[in-house]
């Protein structure tokens, strides 16, 4: 089976499928790498396979998608019986934990945090910004604090965040969260938390993310 | 005893997307227990051991609690796999367009939307102030261009994930009728053939009409 990942390495959103990839011990997909800084997002032949002109975009013989946690969901469901069997839960209940934690993320927890990041690291560092908005991060830190303060409680409860398995849950967490931590001033919004604090060490010290690290992140 | 409860209240776009799931799958034997954002209901310590965010809606089946909108809906569309319309698609390919589509929905037009909505509608009664018109046109700018693709999409496709009405569409739907009936932001649907025709038949789905006729028993319970 051949398959494609049209996005970048440093994208935290494209991480997300090389991370479901690798969880399914996948490795030897091809990224195609589309230039964003020369508008390459925004050129007819990938507005094909991504009308919104957004990276990743996944494609193998019988699907293209996009969204990364759609992706994710297809990569733990296609590959069920591989690698980690956990990523979408063991049973219907579980499933719908998975799901209810995915939805968090992607309501509550990443737009915070990716505004954070955004303009401390990737608008600087890509996008000519000159320095981030205060104003603005502090908003989304407060935000995300009061987020937080529920994962902490909950993760004193319970491993992971559907329960006692790692997930795709966990795993849609990881990219944006790294960037936070290691390349924004806000890190410690999780370090100082410990529980949110050992399971972000926990789930960021599986090899699924570790080659990320050390691979495809540029440390310069 | 209806071991079946959603929380909340029916003005939530987010509780009438999970009512419209419960009505596609035949599943009525629920309770609604209200839950009203407006008297800090959603704030009280037994709700929030529910619902830890303090947002509407939260499900319980049984002692088996969820929240999230579309993570009950696909909870309810695979536990009632077998009855009522198939909401998530058959085969992987389809799963996956399901999931695609779902996930536009959530990240690039309920934001968009949702904002316009609540800026033309909720503004004044909820955050005390005008219509902050200046966000409506940013949100209409980036709404406008959305819509394009999906009239794009519809042109080709009856509904979103294929020929088949699925989750993707319906998680639409109470959104959309706030933005055409309440915001009156109408235009933005019929100058686009393919995408009306797609609004005319989900929302004329007797699903949404019960939830309709739900939404409007609520309001004169008041």
């Amino acid at each position: 089976m051949t398959i494609k990942v049209y996005g970048t390495k440093e994208s935290t959103c494209s991480q997300r499928v090389y991370l479901a990839l690798h969880e399914k011990e996948i490795c030897d997909y091809h990224i195609v790498h589309v230039d964003l800084l020369k508008g390459e997002h925004k050129r007819p032949e990938f507005l094909k396979i991504q009308p919104f002109a957004k990276i990743p975009v996944y494609q193998d013989e019988e699907v293209t998608i996009f969204e990364s946690r759609a992706i994710v969901r297809y990569i733990a469901e296609k590959f069920k019986d591989k690698g980690t069997t956990t990523l979408y839960g063991r049973n219907l209940k579980e499933k719908g934990l998975v799901e209810q934690w995915v939805e968090v993320e992607s309501q509550n927890y990443n737009p915070p945090v990716d505004v954070i990041v955004h303009e401390e690291y990737f608008n600087p560092k890509y996008w000519g910004a000159t320095k981030p908005n205060e104003q603005v991060v502090q908003e989304n830190v407060s935000k995300l604090e009061k987020v937080l303060d529920v994962y902490e409680a909950h993760l004193s409860k319970n491993k992971y965040l559907a329960g006692d398995f790692y997930s795709i849950a966990d795993l849609v967490h990881i990219p944006y969260t790294y960037f936070l931590i290691k390349y924004t001033t806000k890190g410690h919004v999780i370090t100082s938390r410990k529980h949110v604090k050992a399971w972000f060490d926990d789930i960021s010290a599986r090899k699924s993310w570790q080659k990320i690290a050390k691979e495809y992140i540029n440390e310069s | 005893m209806a071991s079946l409860k959603v929380y909340g209240k029916t003005y939530s776009t987010n509780v009438t997307r999970v009512l419209t799931t419960l009505a596609e799958k035949n599943v009525d034997d629920y309770q609604m227990v209200p839950i009203d954002l407006l008297t800090g209901a959603n704030k009280t310590p037994e709700y929030l051991k529910l619902q830890p965010f303090g947002q509407i809606p939260a499900f319980q089946d049984g002692d088996f609690t969820l929240y999230e909108s579309r993570a009950i809906a696909r909870y309810i569309s695979d536990k009632y796999e077998g009855q009522g319309t198939a909401l998530s698609g058959n085969t992987e390919r389809e799963k996956a367009l399901v999931n695609q589509w779902l996930e536009v929905e959530s990240q690039n037009y309920n934001p968009c939307a949702g904002k316009i909505v609540f800026e033309c509608v909720f503004a004044q009664i909820l955050a005390g102030r005008p219509t902050d018109e200046a966000v409506v046109k940013e949100q209409l700018e980036k709404l406008e261009k959305i819509l394009d693709v999906y009239e794009a999409r519809l042109t080709h496709h009856k509904y979103l994930a294929g020929d088949f009405f699925s989750l993707a569409d319906l998680a639409h739907i109470p959104v959309t009728n706030n933005l055409i009936n309440v915001a009156k932001k109408g235009e933005l649907f019929s100058s686009r053939k393919h995408l009306n025709a797609w609004w005319e038949d989900i929302s004329s789905r007797p699903s949404w009409q019960k939830v309709l006729q739900i939404i409007q028993a609520g309001q004169q319970q008041k």
